[in-house]
């Protein structure tokens, strides 16, 4: 007899539902998608069509297009729900905040970090990465796009309550996402070098956990003071 | 302990202690910095292959040393405010923030003086100067989120947070820069060791507890008043602003009370 659900049915709750929001939504999950395709684009419009110089630059092009897709679409992850006030009951059930940003984080890198894992390949073709490298590439996003999910969730739930809360977001979230830049960018670069790439993923793994196992303790704390 | 910080916490109680207080913090910073610098800049001697440049390091250093730990500082103090409420403390961190933005930008403004001469740039992407430039970003991000909100108490719980991952971030980001670039030279100061000459390390000791005592002295200055601002509806600030006003015009206040 059990009158409060288990905490992984709430999270399966709690994802169901976003992803059924997001699905009537669909230019929201597309928009950044899209966003993440130009800004990889204008790199050899800038720079000029060499391939050799678009090799050299591409590990750094992808992850900060990356990077600010990720970040562009961190806004959603709260704000409907704090317009409409069901964060604010969200909050209010039995179970700890915690789940319900893990719940929101999962919801978000499934919509914004997935994709972007499955498009990034096409574009490293077109930035003529080789194929050591796209492989790479790929693991280094899988790692490291759930990062960027978890310490944006920090800064989306300190700003949710804002007017204005979307430049000060990329302001607040940016530099801590540095290390991520760093670990990834530098896998790809090393394996385009034909070095092992294994230390940075090892890297991006451990930020990942130890983001996963603070990230949400802190976001969760955050909200409370935004819905305040 | 809780019963001396929670009277320590009271805005008041802080008031009086820090004016009896500032006068000696005040005085000591100004004669270490005064005699640091006279010790840097013409007591000492030009280093074999640096040559003057080296002068800049007694400016440099103790302020990256304070940037460094202005952060940690404002971190605990908005973590201690964050968890028992105290206003003292969501005051000093919120003051914090400022004074070490600027102990960082003037780290980087010397720091880059001193790379023009010596590696023949203004600007590198070494390992040392862009955490320090991300320091710099945190902190103003800190101070961004700390202006946005209306509301003192959410914005000091808010930035709360920001201050606390941002500590965490700090060790991290500073290892993965240096692990993605080195050019710095390496740290000359161990615990028990020192690579640096008695006759320059004294001076640069001097100037670096003077200035952490000049951020005591500014932090003091601006808590202070930041607590009148925040408290000036309170019984004990408008005594006081009573009490300055008697002292600096008697004649006039005197007659403002006979017309009452």
């Amino acid at each position: 007899m059990n009158a409060t659900p288990g905490v992984f049915a709430v999270l399966g709750v709690l994802i169901r539902r976003d992803l059924l929001l997001a699905l009537r939504r669909r230019a929201q999950i597309l928009n950044p998608l899209v966003f993440f395709v130009i800004v990889v684009t204008l790199f050899p419009l800038g720079l000029g069509p060499e391939p050799n110089l678009l090799q050299k630059l591409a590990p750094g092009v992808l992850w900060v297009a990356a990077l600010l897709s990720a970040m562009l679409s961190l806004e959603a992850m709260f704000h409907s729900d704090f317009e409409d006030g069901s964060l604010e009951q969200l909050l209010l059930a039995p179970q700890p905040a915690f789940v319900t940003v893990l719940a929101k984080v999962l919801t978000h890198w499934l919509l914004s970090g997935l994709p972007l894992l499955l498009l990034a390949p096409l574009l490293a073709l077109w930035l003529h990465l080789s194929p050591e490298a796209i492989v790479v590439l790929m693991a280094s996003l899988a790692l490291g796009t759930p990062v960027l999910s978890l310490i944006g969730a920090i800064g989306v739930a300190l700003t949710v309550g804002l007017r204005r809360g979307g430049v000060l977001l990329s302001l607040l979230v940016l530099p801590l996402y540095i290390p991520v830049l760093i670990m990834g960018a530098g896998a790809v670069d090393a394996a385009a070098s034909g070095l092992a790439a294994g230390a940075h993923l090892s890297m991006l793994g451990a930020l990942l956990l130890l983001s996963l196992s603070l990230a949400p303790w802190a976001a969760g704390a955050a909200l409370r003071i935004s819905v305040e | 302990m809780w019963v001396w910080l929670h009277k320590f916490g009271s805005p008041k109680y802080f008031y009086d202690v820090s004016g009896k207080i500032l006068p000696w913090v005040g005085g000591a910073t100004a004669l270490l910095i005064l005699v640091g610098l006279y010790l840097g800049l013409f007591a000492s001697p030009a280093d074999y292959q640096q040559r003057d440049t080296v002068r800049i390091m007694y400016i440099h250093v103790p302020s990256a040393w304070n940037s460094m730990f202005i952060y940690l500082l404002m971190a605990t103090a908005a973590a201690i405010g964050l968890i028992w409420n105290i206003k003292i403390a969501d005051i000093v961190a919120a003051v914090s923030a400022p004074i070490g933005a600027s102990f960082t930008l003037l780290t980087l403004i010397t720091g880059s003086l001193w790379g023009k001469p010596m590696w023949g740039t203004w600007w590198e992407w070494d390992a040392r100067l862009t955490s320090e430039l991300i320091l710099l970003f945190l902190y103003l991000g800190y101070i961004a989120l700390q202006s946005a909100f209306e509301d003192r108490r959410t914005a000091a719980r808010a930035s709360a947070v920001l201050a606390i991952v941002g500590a965490v971030n700090v060790p991290i980001i500073y290892y993965s820069v240096q692990w993605w670039n080195t050019l710095h030279q390496p740290q000359s100061l161990g615990v028990g060791t020192s690579a640096i000459h008695p006759s320059m390390l004294w001076p640069l000791l001097l100037m670096a507890i003077g200035f952490k005592l000049l951020y005591v002295t500014i932090l003091l200055l601006r808590t202070r008043a930041a607590v009148l601002e925040r408290e000036r509806n309170s019984v004990w600030v408008q005594e006081l602003v009573q009490d300055m006003a008697v002292k600096s015009a008697p004649g006039l206040t005197r007659s403002n009370h006979e017309q009452r």
